[in-house]
C-alpha cells in the first residue's frame, strides 16, 4: 500500500506555492462527492475507477477521483471571470494491479476560467507547467481534440450518424467500427439486413412476446424507423473516412503534424478552421518560451481518458521510467462546464482549461522518495 | 498441520465435487448430524476438508485460509479480477457449466447485439433522463465486458436473486447473469444477446497462492496433487 510521504507533501506543497504565486486563487473540495454527478458525467466505468461509499442521508457517495469537478463547481456557484484557481489535495483511485500503483495520491492543479483568450490560456497553462517541471528529463505530450472534433462534426453524413460518431469519440475502437460501418466497408450487425428487409416491406415487425418493462414499442418503432432512415444514408466517401482515419493516428512534432494536417485538410476541408487555431496556438506557445519545434503531438491525445477534454491536451512523461504513469496531464474541457452549469444556468458554458502534477511522482524521479 | 480444501457445502455443486474426488480415490463425506457443516476426507493423508458457501471460497483462497478450493470460475473472476495473482485454477472439473450473458425482453426486435444495446441505451437515456438499468450480481465482470466493447450510457443495479424478475417488476431494462440452460430467461420472456458471452464458467479446483505452507502441509499437497494429476 503506497501512502502520501512527508516529502511528497512538502513538494505539493512547494508547488502549491508557486501557483499561488503566480496568482491562482486556492480552494478547497469535499473529499466526498455525490457519486451521482460522477456517474451521469463518466457513466459506470468510473465505477472501476473510484471508491464508492455510502451517506445515511446523501446517499452514494464517491471519494473524490479528481478535482476537475468540484472546482467547476465551485467556479459557477458564484466565480467571476476571468479567474484562476489553485487546490492540492489527495484523489484516490482504484488499482486493478495489486498495490503497484498507488490508489491515494497527491494532486496539485491549476485551472484557468478565461471566455476571451482561451489560445492565451492554454498556452499560459502548458508554459506554466513546463516550466515548473523543467530539468526532470520529462517528455511533453500534446494534441488537440478540437481537431477531432471538428473533422467528426462537418462529415459529409446524417446528423444522427454524426451524433453517434461523436457520443463515441473517447472510446476509439467503437469509433472506429462505427466509421467503418458508416463507409460501407463492414459488415452489419447481425440481424440487421433481415429486419430492415422486414421493414421495407412494411412488415411492422409485432412482436408476440409479452410488452415487459419501461422501453416502450413506441421507442422501439422510433428505433427501427431510425435504422430504416440510416440504411437509405449514402455511404460516408472511402477518401474522407481514409482521411479521417489517417488524422486520428498522426504522430509527429507539431510543425510536421500541421503540415499533415493541412493536406488532409485537402479531403477535409472543414477542419481548416480548427487548423487555423491549432497553428495560432503554436505561435502564442511559442511567444510563451514553449520551443514549439521539438514538441510532440498525437492527434488522438488524450481520448482514452476518463476526462472530458475537448481541446488542447498535453501530458509530461518520465522518458527513463516508462513503468510510471504521467507526471503532469491538463487540458481544456468547455462542453464539462457546460453539462455540469446545465440545471444552474441553462447550459451555459465556460471556457475553462488546466491541469494537475502528482508531487509524488516528482519526488521519486529526483530520488528522493 | 493439515492442508485445507474449501468444498460447496450443498447441493448438487457439492455432490458432483465429492464424485469427482471420488473417482481420483480420495473419498471425502460430510459428518456428523445432517444440518451439521462438517466433513471428513479419506484416502489420503493430511487433508481436511472445509465446507463454506460457494461464494465465500475465492475470499478464504486470496485470504491465504484454504490452500485448495472448488467454485465457479465466474465467482473467482468476479471477486478477485482477472489475471488476479492469489489464486491458481488447478483443474476444469468438467460439471457446474454456466455461462454468464445479457439479456433483454424479448419483445425487443430492434436488438439482437451489444451494438444495438448501445444505441438503444442512447436513445432510452434521451427518452427517460437516465441510464438504461442492467440488473446483475456480476458487475465487474459485465462492467469491464460492457466497456471492452464500449457501451455507454448503461448503469448496472444489483441484483442477489431473480435477477430475470426485474424487468417486468420495472426495476431494470436489462440483466446480466448465469445461465446453463437458458429456461428462466425464456420463461420470463428474455432472450440472450447475440455473440460471446460475458464469460463461460465451469466448477474449477483453485489452489491459493498466499496460503502459508508448512513441510509437511507441502507434502499433503503434493501428494494430492499428484493424484489428481
Amino acid at each position: 500500500m503506497k501512502i502520501v510521504t512527508p516529502a511528497a507533501r512538502a513538494e505539493g506543497q512547494r508547488l502549491f506555492g508557486a501557483f499561488q504565486t503566480w496568482g491562482a486563487v486556492p480552494v478547497e473540495a469535499a473529499v466526498l462527492q455525490p457519486a451521482e454527478t460522477l456517474l451521469d458525467l463518466y457513466g459506470e466505468d468510473i465505477r472501476a475507477r473510484a471508491y464508492v461509499t455510502q451517506d445515511p442521508v446523501r446517499g452514494e457517495m464517491m471519494l473524490r477521483p479528481d478535482f476537475t469537478v468540484p472546482v467547476v463547481q465551485a467556479h459557477m456557484a458564484g466565480g467571476a471571470e476571468p479567474a484562476r484557481y489553485c487546490y492540492l489535495g489527495e484523489v484516490f483511485r482504484k488499482q486493478e494491479d495489486g498495490g503497484a500503483r498507488a490508489s491515494e495520491y497527491l494532486q496539485v492543479g491549476y485551472e484557468v476560467f478565461d471566455r476571451d483568450q482561451p489560445l492565451r490560456a492554454d498556452a499560459e497553462v502548458f508554459a506554466l507547467f513546463s516550466r515548473m517541471l523543467a530539468g526532470k528529463g520529462l517528455r511533453a505530450a500534446t494534441g488537440d481534440i478540437g481537431i477531432l472534433i471538428a473533422a467528426v462534426k462537418g462529415l459529409p453524413t446524417s446528423d444522427t450518424r454524426k451524433a453517434a460518431l461523436m457520443r463515441h469519440l473517447w472510446r476509439p475502437q467503437r469509433f472506429r467500427a462505427l466509421l467503418e460501418r458508416f463507409a460501407g466497408r463492414a459488415p452489419l450487425p447481425k440481424g440487421r439486413a433481415e429486419l430492415l428487409a422486414r421493414l421495407a416491406k412494411g412488415d411492422p415487425v409485432a412482436s408476440e412476446a409479452p410488452q415487459i418493462g419501461l422501453r416502450s414499442r413506441a421507442e422501439i418503432e422510433v428505433r427501427m424507423a431510425k435504422l430504416a432512415e440510416d440504411a437509405a444514408t449514402a455511404p460516408i466517401p472511402g477518401d474522407v473516412v481514409d482521411a479521417l482515419e489517417a488524422l486520428i493516428q498522426l504522430s509527429e512534432k507539431s510543425r510536421k503534424a500541421l503540415e499533415d494536417m493541412r493536406k488532409l485538410a485537402s479531403v477535409l476541408p472543414w477542419i481548416d478552421p480548427s487548423l487555423d487555431l491549432f497553428e495560432e496556438r503554436l505561435s502564442v506557445l511559442a511567444a510563451h518560451g514553449v520551443d514549439v519545434a521539438s514538441l510532440d503531438f498525437e492527434a488522438s491525445y488524450g481520448r482514452t481518458t476518463l476526462e472530458y477534454y475537448d481541446g488542447f491536451v498535453f501530458g509530461f512523461y518520465a522518458e527513463a521510467r516508462p513503468d510510471l504513469p504521467p507526471v503532469a496531464t491538463g487540458g481544456r474541457y468547455d462542453a464539462l462546464t457546460a453539462v455540469l452549469g446545465a440545471d444552474q444556468n441553462g447550459g451555459r458554458s465556460i471556457p475553462a482549461v488546466g491541469g494537475v502534477i502528482r508531487p509524488a511522482l516528482v519526488v521519486e524521479l529526483e530520488g528522493r522518495a | 498441520m493439515s492442508v485445507k480444501i474449501g468444498v460447496p457445502s450443498k447441493g448438487r455443486l457439492m455432490e458432483k465435487t465429492f464424485d469427482w474426488f471420488a473417482a481420483r480415490g480420495i473419498a471425502m463425506k460430510r459428518t456428523g448430524a445432517e444440518r451439521e457443516y462438517s466433513g471428513a476426507v479419506e484416502g489420503i493423508e493430511g487433508v481436511d476438508l472445509v465446507l463454506l458457501s460457494a461464494s465465500e471460497i475465492p475470499r478464504e483462497l486470496a485470504a491465504g485460509r484454504i490452500h485448495l478450493g472448488v467454485t465457479g470460475t465466474d465467482l473467482v473472476r468476479e471477486k478477485l479480477g482477472n489475471g488476479n495473482d492469489l489464486v491458481d485454477e488447478l483443474a476444469p472439473m468438467g460439471f457446474g457449466h454456466a455461462d454468464l450473458i445479457v439479456a433483454v425482453p424479448d419483445c425487443w426486435v430492434d436488438v439482437e447485439t451489444l451494438d444495438d444495446l448501445d444505441a438503444a441505451a442512447a436513445a432510452f437515456r434521451a427518452d427517460h433522463g437516465f441510464r438504461l438499468r442492467i440488473a446483475t450480481k456480476y458487475h465487474r465482470l459485465v462492467r469491464d465486458y460492457l466497456r471492452a466493447h464500449g457501451v455507454a450510457d448503461y448503469q448496472l443495479v444489483d441484483s442477489q436473486g431473480a435477477t430475470e424478475g426485474t424487468i417486468r417488476n420495472g426495476t431494470a431494462e436489462a440483466v446480466a447473469d448465469i445461465t446453463s440452460t437458458g429456461e428462466t430467461l425464456r420463461a420470463n420472456h428474455l432472450k440472450i444477446l447475440d455473440g460471446e458471452p460475458v464469460l463461460r464458467s465451469q466448477a474449477t479446483l483453485f489452489a491459493s497462492r498466499v496460503a502459508p505452507c508448512d513441510a509437511a502441509e507441502a507434502a499433503a499437497l503434493a501428494a494430492l496433487k499428484a493424484r489428481l494429476a
